[in-house]
């Protein structure tokens, strides 16, 4: 499943025929149609992408075109210093938990509103199950920003909704707790606030991947003998593999940006930095203290730890059998 | 499978009524999965609801209780956070932006797509990873960068700059989607208009064009939703406080807001910027869902 489609697979007959007559009609064409599109897209992303790299490596301050090289005398910088290997710490905390926790609420989620119908008969969703999915994939399409500054209300000390509701049944204790301002609840109170934005996007994600399911199969493991819990561990997941595999990268990625949950939150940091992330520090150092060599060198290790995140999740999906029983 | 003989069979002489029976198992599941689909409903819509109630509500009104209702229910919340809070302003400035990124974006990348889908040329592939690194990369790394390129060519903290640089950081996601898109149409279709005498162009917008719009469609959603809530590149390249966005707008009035405190504007402009988006997603929700999983497979 989820054949990888690469270009250049044309039809080869078909391109020999056509390469022959280079018209005007025809490079024009070629040019607009792929010049453009790909001039902007290098200078805009790829380019600076290539510069940062290089960046790292200068003490550049920005504001002229001195750029001592320095080799990594940046990246040495940053591992010497306390702040920032705290950021890189918050940053890992957030990427191996966020994806495990979303990925496994929405895939219980998306599990309970297609195969929660009825045992006899057609196989089918749940009673109503469009109401879930509508209401479910709401957070996604709000604003990161009003996400953050909802949330930052609702966790608000005195007047927010959850001391109000906790208040309400009896927990006197928490009347005026701060759960934003508190180190030992910040970050997982932030967690939350993610979780919350993209159980709903992952959860419509795996409906469509297993209404791709063919229904025969579930009949199949239906006149075998399973149960609905047998039938989701060794049918439905198995068979989505690919899809949560994508879903985890995804969220790993995001995980390790967070920059817009994290500063609307705690624009600080949050109390003894105890939320702070790679991307807040390096804003920071680059839009406020001018730092710009040392910027873009916090930038190449959070590359660099998307693309071990990314590769670990692959390895793992391959050594324990990923793909491979689904294609054969 | 179903093989529909008559419109209501249970009336049909001696048809067997087949329509399954509920076991007691299954009621038990049912209930279950309700109640945990239902709780997370509810805390999907709690907050919202709570937003909702609060920007009707005086700061004063606020801070006593969560829960009391509004004493009376204006817009004077509203009206404050368009008016003074510069809302309405940010509001114009994310329509242009976010209007002009979207049109361009899908037709070039759609014009990449299809070239990339249809045609084998030298170094088509190397254009395609370059698109996955895209895809990859954390825009942080790019962000120092970006913010020179647009400097040194005098597009910073101007719209258009901003919009170019959305249209740079959409194409990869735009072009993969389209790319699986028209690589699904018949080559046939575009052939049989050559036949017919229409060159390139012509094939591509009168032709290729008007087939691909269900993908066009669903990229064109899920685009408007990512530059509508885009926030750090407008936070690092486009600080002119005249030309901002909506949602760094919305950040800026919270942080001034913190100790100045009008909580209840504040929850006014938080409704303001969700509600068009929620809108335009009641109304292509079935359109969005049926694409979720292509789009994001690849």
């Amino acid at each position: 499943m989820a054949t990888r489609v690469l270009p250049g697979g044309g039809v080869p007959a078909a391109a020999r025929r056509r390469r022959k007559k280079l018209t005007f009609d025809k490079v024009s064409f070629m040019a607009v149609f792929l010049g453009l599109p790909l001039v902007i897209y290098l200078v805009f992303v790829i380019s600076p992408f290539a510069q940062a790299v290089y960046y790292s490596m200068t003490s550049w301050g920005g504001y002229n075109n001195n750029m001592p090289f320095i080799g990594v005398a940046n990246y040495v910088k940053l591992f010497q210093d306390d702040i920032f290997m705290i950021s890189v710490r918050n940053s890992v905390i957030l990427a191996v938990f966020l994806p495990v926790i979303t990925v496994i609420l929405s895939l219980v989620l998306a599990t309970l509103v297609t195969i929660g119908g009825s045992s006899r008969g057609q196989i089918k969703g749940l009673r109503g199950a469009g109401f879930y999915r509508i209401i479910s994939f709401f957070p996604y399409v709000i604003p990161a920003v009003v996400i953050g500054l909802i949330w930052g209300q609702i966790y608000d000390p005195s007047s927010g909704l959850l001391n109000g509701v906790l208040t309400g049944m009896g927990f006197d204790g928490l009347k005026s707790y701060p759960w934003l301002g508190d180190s030992r609840t910040a970050m997982i109170a932030s967690m939350v606030v993610i979780v919350w934005g993209f159980v709903g996007f992952y959860m419509i994600l795996f409906i469509a991947a297993i209404k791709g399911i063919p229904a025969e199969t579930y009949e199949a493991a239906r006149i075998d003998g399973a149960g609905r819990f047998r039938t989701a561990i060794s049918i439905t997941i198995p068979l989505i593999r690919d899809n949560i595999q994508t879903a985890y990268i995804y969220m790993g990625i995001l995980a390790l940006d967070a920059f817009v949950y994290m500063s609307v939150l705690n624009s600080t940091g949050g109390p003894g930095n105890s939320t702070l992330v790679i991307s807040q520090k390096l804003f920071s150092t680059a839009f406020a203290k001018g730092q710009f060599g040392l910027a873009c060198a916090m930038g190449v290790v959070l590359a660099a730890l998307t693309l071990i995140f990314a590769g670990l999740v692959f390895m793992v999906n391959r050594l324990t059998g990923g793909s491979r029983e689904v294609n054969e | 499978m179903s093989l529909k003989l008559s419109k209501k069979p249970s009336d049909t002489l001696g048809h067997v009524n087949r329509k399954a029976q509920e076991t007691a198992g299954d009621k038990v599941v049912a209930g279950i999965s309700h109640t945990m689909l239902a709780l997370w409903s509810l805390m999907v819509l709690i907050p919202l609801a709570w937003t909702l109630l609060s920007s009707f509500k005086t700061t004063s009104e606020i801070f006593a209780s969560p829960f009391s209702l509004p004493k009376h229910w204006s817009f004077a919340n509203y009206v404050s956070a368009w008016n003074t809070a510069g809302i309405g302003n940010y509001f114009l400035n994310t329509v242009i932006v976010v209007g002009c990124a979207l049109v361009i974006v899908m037709v070039l990348g759609a014009m990449c797509a299809y070239v990339l889908a249809r045609y084998a040329f030298p170094g088509s592939r190397a254009v395609y990873y370059l698109m996955l690194a895209g895809l990859t990369f954390p825009i942080f790394l790019a962000i120092v960068p970006l913010f020179f390129i647009l400097k040194n060519i005098g597009l910073l903290n101007t719209l258009p700059g901003l919009i170019i640089v959305y249209v740079a950081f959409a194409l990869p996601f735009t072009v993969f989607f389209l790319f699986a898109f028209f690589k699904a149409l018949p080559s046939e279709i575009a052939e049989a208009a050559q036949i017919d005498g229409a060159g390139e162009w012509r094939t591509f917008f009168q032709v290729m064009l008007p087939m691909a719009k269900p993908g066009m469609a669903s990229v064109a959603i899920f685009n408007f939703l990512g530059l509508w809530n885009q926030y750090l590149i407008p936070v690092a390249i486009n600080t002119d406080p005249d030309e901002k966005v909506l949602s760094q707008g919305i950040a800026a009035f919270a942080g001034q807001q913190g100790y100045a405190v009008d909580f209840g504007s504040l929850f006014a402009a938080a409704v303001i910027v969700v509600v068009p988006v929620l809108v335009a997603y009641i109304l292509f929700q079935r359109q969005l869902q049926g694409s979720v999983s292509a789009g994001t497979m690849k």
